[in-house]
């Protein structure tokens, strides 16, 4: 008797435990409807924005919002590409639209992933090591990356640019830029490259690398500060650059490159910058600075005239939400309607928030999105559904 | 979730069933060495609740490369294991947090000032007699004030040398199986006269560490992948020299360890056209000599004294091959430790202990540009005080109370200021009551406040480390009960039946958060987290005729909520979800384990099974965060072959027996399918 009961437990105790495994599925994309009440402005139709995901959790996925609709849609990625082995991969760090095709930088997966804008379905897969951000002209792509050949100093190498064939997806040349080259930007025929040397502390790099795109050589460095991360033209021919300092003694700011004469013209010692983007004339500048020394953050949200380059707003937010972002880690402004855009990172592994404001700084609606949401692009054409993909 | 309750309830049905089973008189027959028993109970004397233990024969035939492996089988302890043989294993008691476990060593707490965390990975099985858990402390009066520092401790014995007609002792294994395993190890014990005898015992290990994973999604990819860079080669030499007379017992103890590794990191998607394989490389070096002297000089009055010295150096490589941050660095810690115990018995029943310890510990550490420049090559002295009184009373009451003093100082080379003094005060209280004098029923409690210091990486790691780091409090409170009956002629020899409840809280916890990007976090004060738990264990034993078996099954239940005030969401609408409250990351709510011994005159048979539940990843309780329960079933069999005066004993295993594909932690896959066989030799 006791036995049997012996045997019996034994029994139980394993059919328990075994059978509590669910399939291991592609997860479905989640949907929210968070802005019901208006329809769509203009011709854009829609954005995408790109979830750098925390490095080695492979995490990066991409959302989607839909004017048409008012509907916020996360990782659609996986559903739309169940046979790409491991989703997009670790750590989105870019993504922009070129024509038909959708580009984002996997950065730590090391490759560039092309989409069909309409569809975001798998096209290309680009392999270039620690890849960072995108540029474009006249059918190439131009992706910077960390990882150019061993120079003089082992323990740091040089970055490139790779050129990249937009129609055949080949990288058909690469130039060597300055240490650890972050964002770009095209001016006329001129690439610029900022130049971070974030692995060299405190040896950073300090210079704006331009390349003429004609020959892909690079023409000259230009020293601006050092950790170099964002770039952003206007409208007059200036280039704005940030400097991202070195979180001791050296602060964030702003520096302006005249770029018909390629030297520096201005700095705003009063404008720190995370990130920034353009609309029209006012270019829209966040900055959470961070000092190891005092062990406190700073956080700004400003708007900066680049007619008359003045600062013309401390906070563009104005009805106080700011409170309720953590760490702004994306910036964007719709180009029609004006609506800002700032993506919350948080803790950088919880899900972050997006929040949309009028072009007054009012709160609009908020929305979650995947882990660390950073790179938000416009897209004119609409992305049709996933049962029309098939 | 139907099916656990009624599990839960079927092991309250047995918890409760067992009074009735038989009322026979006691027999003294256990299974496994007899003399390890003596050890054991003889260390426990004092301990008002006992700890899990695992421990002789049981011990040696789980299937286990290191004591990670074997701690997964204690209720209660989550192990954290990063894929692999070279990956890294920590051990985590009731999801406190693996800096809030004290690691000993044949007594002695071995600890990492750098980062908090022992990689267990790194401890051998070979020679390892004994391995216990204790939560909140180790219960026994007479210990030093470490032993009273941590919210919760695991202890591993070595073997002692034990002789039977000759003055000598001889053991060599050789393990060989999957992963390219070879493992090599010797034991020689002598006996120099009635009172000193020593061992020495050394390892080598090499590994490939190759295994095949494989990801597959349902009405989606697959792919079959190759664990690679996850080699490790270790050397492993121990010596110890033990004395005892009437009234003292001493032993002295040499350590070295020298290991090379590599990492095989996390396995996200990679673009293998470019052949960026996760190469990192680790290069370790420990050292340690320990002593401890204990003399009995009164029936009022004994002592003990403890004292350590450590050199520990490591070298962390990312090669230039990578295109990630470039590495090569080297890390030297030393410590020096003492201790001194002091224990008075005022009358029958009541004991007292004053002990004090003193450890220095210094880092020291050279990279990158970027590491040296900021970097304040730290060193640490630590004070302790601990005052304990434990007391038993006739109608089977035992408290015990102590209260622990903790000083400490840091100092820097000057390149910035170092944290400021710290002054803490901690008390534990622990009760225990047996009803009934014929009957083995135990009823226990525990409430114990403790901290763990910042490490010196929370505080001073370059680009990361915060000095105003306050130290992470825990609070415990235990309730549980144990019961033990043997039966002298029944199939049922013996019933061990154990259940805890308990709630716990970390507060002011230390976590990473990140500043303005990626590459620069800092360290703040912010996690609080609420745990509620049950922990049971049930090891009955039976003998039918030649055959032996012995069971033990363990069963946790965790709720270890994050309450973090910052994880707290304002009011924005239906579009945001909160993780406020949420399970904390990699903390199953069910998890258990059974282990079934069986033994037929020279032969036995081991059946070990691990269950963990659904898990979440960082980030709160959603899909994309969620990991999927594993189960492994383990098998060995083994056979002892005497040939006049040598013992061979033969054991194959075959472990993860269906070939399960799992993660302890996301994208660290693990090991399907896997052999070894073992050839033990003793002379």
């Amino acid at each position: 008797m006791r036995k049997k009961k012996f045997l019996f437990t034994v029994l139980v105790f394993s059919i328990l435990f075994s059978a509590c495994r669910k399939e291991d599925i592609i997860l479905p994309s989640e949907s929210a409807v968070v802005n019901p009440w208006e329809q769509m402005t203009g011709d854009i139709y829609g954005f995408f924005l790109l979830n750098e995901g925390n490095m080695g959790s492979n995490k990066a996925s991409l959302d989607y919002y839909d004017y048409t609709t008012g509907t916020y849609t996360r990782n659609i990625y996986g559903e739309r590409n169940p046979y790409e082995i491991k989703d997009l991969g670790d750590v989105g760090n870019d993504i922009k639209i070129y024509g038909d095709k959708l580009w984002a930088v996997i950065n730590c997966s090391n490759y560039v992933e092309v989409m069909d804008v309409n569809t975001v379905q798998h096209l290309a897969k680009i392999p270039i090591p620690n890849c960072r951000y995108l540029a474009f002209k006249d059918g190439y792509a131009y992706v910077s990356a960390y990882a150019g050949p061993v120079k003089i100093d082992p323990n740091a190498r040089i970055g490139y640019v790779a050129k990249v064939d937009t129609t055949n997806y080949q990288v058909v040349d690469s130039c060597i830029v300055g240490y650890q080259p972050e964002e770009m930007a095209i001016v006329g025929n001129k690439l610029y490259v900022a130049n971070s040397g974030g692995y060299r502390v405190p040896n950073y790099d300090y210079t704006v690398s331009v390349i003429d795109l004609g020959k892909f050589e690079e023409l000259y460095k230009i020293p601006v500060a050092i950790n170099l991360h964002h770039l952003e033209p206007d409208n007059y021919g200036n280039l704005y650059v940030s400097s991202r300092g070195d979180y001791y003694d050296v602060p964030s700011k702003t520096f302006i490159i005249d770029t018909k004469r390629d030297v520096v013209t201005d700095t705003l010692h009063l404008l720190p910058n995370s990130n920034m983007t353009l609309c029209g004339d006012s270019l829209y500048v966040y900055s959470t600075e961070f000092s190891y020394i005092t062990g406190a953050w700073t956080v700004s949200y400003a708007i900066f005239d680049t007619s008359t380059k003045q600062i013309v707003s401390r906070n563009f937010i104005k009805d106080g939400t700011d409170a309720n972002i953590k760490v702004p880690y994306g910036l964007a402004v719709n180009p029609v309607t004006r609506e800002i855009f700032v993506a919350d990172a948080k803790d950088y592994v919880s899900p972050g928030t997006l929040h949309c404001f009028t072009p007054q700084g009012i709160r609009k609606w908020s929305v979650t999105t995947g882990d660390i949401p950073a790179h938000i692009v416009f897209t004119h054409k609409p992305l049709k559904p996933l049962n029309e993909n098939q | 979730m139907k099916r656990i309750k009624a599990f839960i309830l079927l092991l309250c049905c047995i918890l409760f069933s067992v009074e009735t089973l038989s009322s026979q008189t006691e027999t003294v027959t256990l299974l496994g060495d007899s003399l390890q028993e003596v050890v054991v109970t003889a260390r426990r004397a004092r301990e008002i609740i006992p700890g899990q233990s695992l421990s002789g024969r049981q011990l040696q035939h789980l299937s286990s490369n290191s004591v990670a492996d074997a701690l997964r089988y204690f209720s209660g302890v989550q192990i954290k294991d990063y894929g692999g043989i070279g990956g890294l294993k920590t051990i985590n008691i009731r999801s406190m947090g693996s800096q809030h476990v004290g690691v000993f060593y044949d007594g002695i707490q071995i600890t990492n000032a750098q980062n908090g965390t022992v990689d267990l990975g790194k401890f051998s099985m070979d020679n390892m007699e004994v391995l216990s858990v204790y939560n909140g402390q180790k219960s026994d009066v007479f210990q030093s004030a470490k032993d009273f520092a941590s919210a919760g401790a695991f202890y591993m014995v070595s073997r002692r040398p034990v002789f039977k007609d000759s003055d000598n002792n001889f053991n060599f294994k050789l393990k060989s199986g999957s992963f390219d395993l070879v493992d090599f190890s010797g034991l020689w014990e002598h006996r120099w006269g009635k009172n000193i005898v020593s061992s020495v015992n050394a390892e080598v290990l090499n590994t490939s560490g190759k295994y095949k994973f494989r990801y597959q999604k349902e009405g989606g990819y697959d792919t079959t992948e190759v664990r690679r860079n996850g080699d490790v080669f270790f050397i492993r030499t121990e010596a110890a020299v033990f004395g005892k007379n009437n009234s003292s017992d001493w032993m002295l103890k040499g350590y070295f360890y020298t290991s090379e590794r590599g990492y095989p990191g996390a396995a996200v998607k990679k673009d293998y056209e470019i052949s960026l394989l996760n190469e990192d490389r680790q290069k370790d070096r420990n050292f340690f000599v320990q002593g401890s002297f204990t003399k009995r000089v009164s029936d009022f009055y004994q002592f003990m004294l403890k004292a350590k010295y450590a050199n520990d150096y490591m070298n962390y490589v990312m090669p230039p091959e990578t295109t990630v941050q470039p590495a090569n660095n080297h890390y030297w810690q030393q410590e020096v430790y003492a201790s001194f115990s002091n224990l008075f018995n005022l009358t029958e029943g009541w004991s007292a202990n004053v002990a004090a310890d003193f450890q220095w510990n210094k880092l020291n550490a050279d990279g990158s540009d970027m590491f040296n420049a900021n970097f304040i090559q730290p060193r640490r002295y630590t004070f302790l005080v601990a005052a304990a009184t434990s007391l038993d009373l006739s109608f089977g009451l035992k408290m015990q109370g102590s209260v622990l003093y903790t000083y400490l100082h840091d100092k820097g080379n000057g390149k910035s200021e170092p944290a400021p003094d710290k002054n803490e005060f901690t008390p534990t209280l622990l009760f225990s009551y047996k009803p009934f004098r014929m009957i083995d029923l135990n009823f226990r409690a525990f409430y114990k406040n403790i901290f763990r210091m910042p490490t010196f990486n929370d505080l001073y790691y370059v680009q990361l480390g915060s000095r105003s780091l306050k130290p992470e409090y825990t609070d415990q409170f235990d309730i549980g009960l144990s019961f033990r009956k043997r039966f002298a002629h029944s199939f049922c020899t013996e019933i061990r039946v154990s259940a805890d409840a308990y709630y716990n809280t970390v507060k002011d916890k230390i976590i990473a958060t990140p500043t303005s990007n990626q590459l620069t976090w800092t360290m703040v004060n912010l996690g609080y987290v609420k745990i509620r738990g049950v922990d049971m264990g049930v090891t009955p034993t039976f003998r039918l005729a030649d055959v032996d078996l012995s069971v033990r099954l363990s069963y946790t239940w965790q709720k270890a909520q994050d309450y973090t005030e910052e994880k707290k969401e304002p009011d924005l609408g239906e579009g945001v979800i909160s993780v406020y409250g949420d399970q904390i990351p990699y903390i199953p709510v069910h998890s258990g384990s059974a282990i079934i011994n069986c033994s037929y005159r020279s032969w036995n048979l081991n059946y070990s099974y691990i269950y963990t539940g659904e898990r979440y990843m960082l980030g709160g309780n959603i899909p994309v965060n969620y990991v999927p329960a594993w189960y492994t079933h383990d098998v060995s069999l083994s056979k002892s072959i005497r040939v006049k005066k040598c013992l061979l004993d033969v054991t194959a295993e075959i472990n993860n027996l269906f070939n399960q594909q799992y993660e302890v932690v996301k994208w660290y896959p693990m090991p399907g399918t896997n052999f070894k066989v073992i050839l033990s030799l003793t002379l």
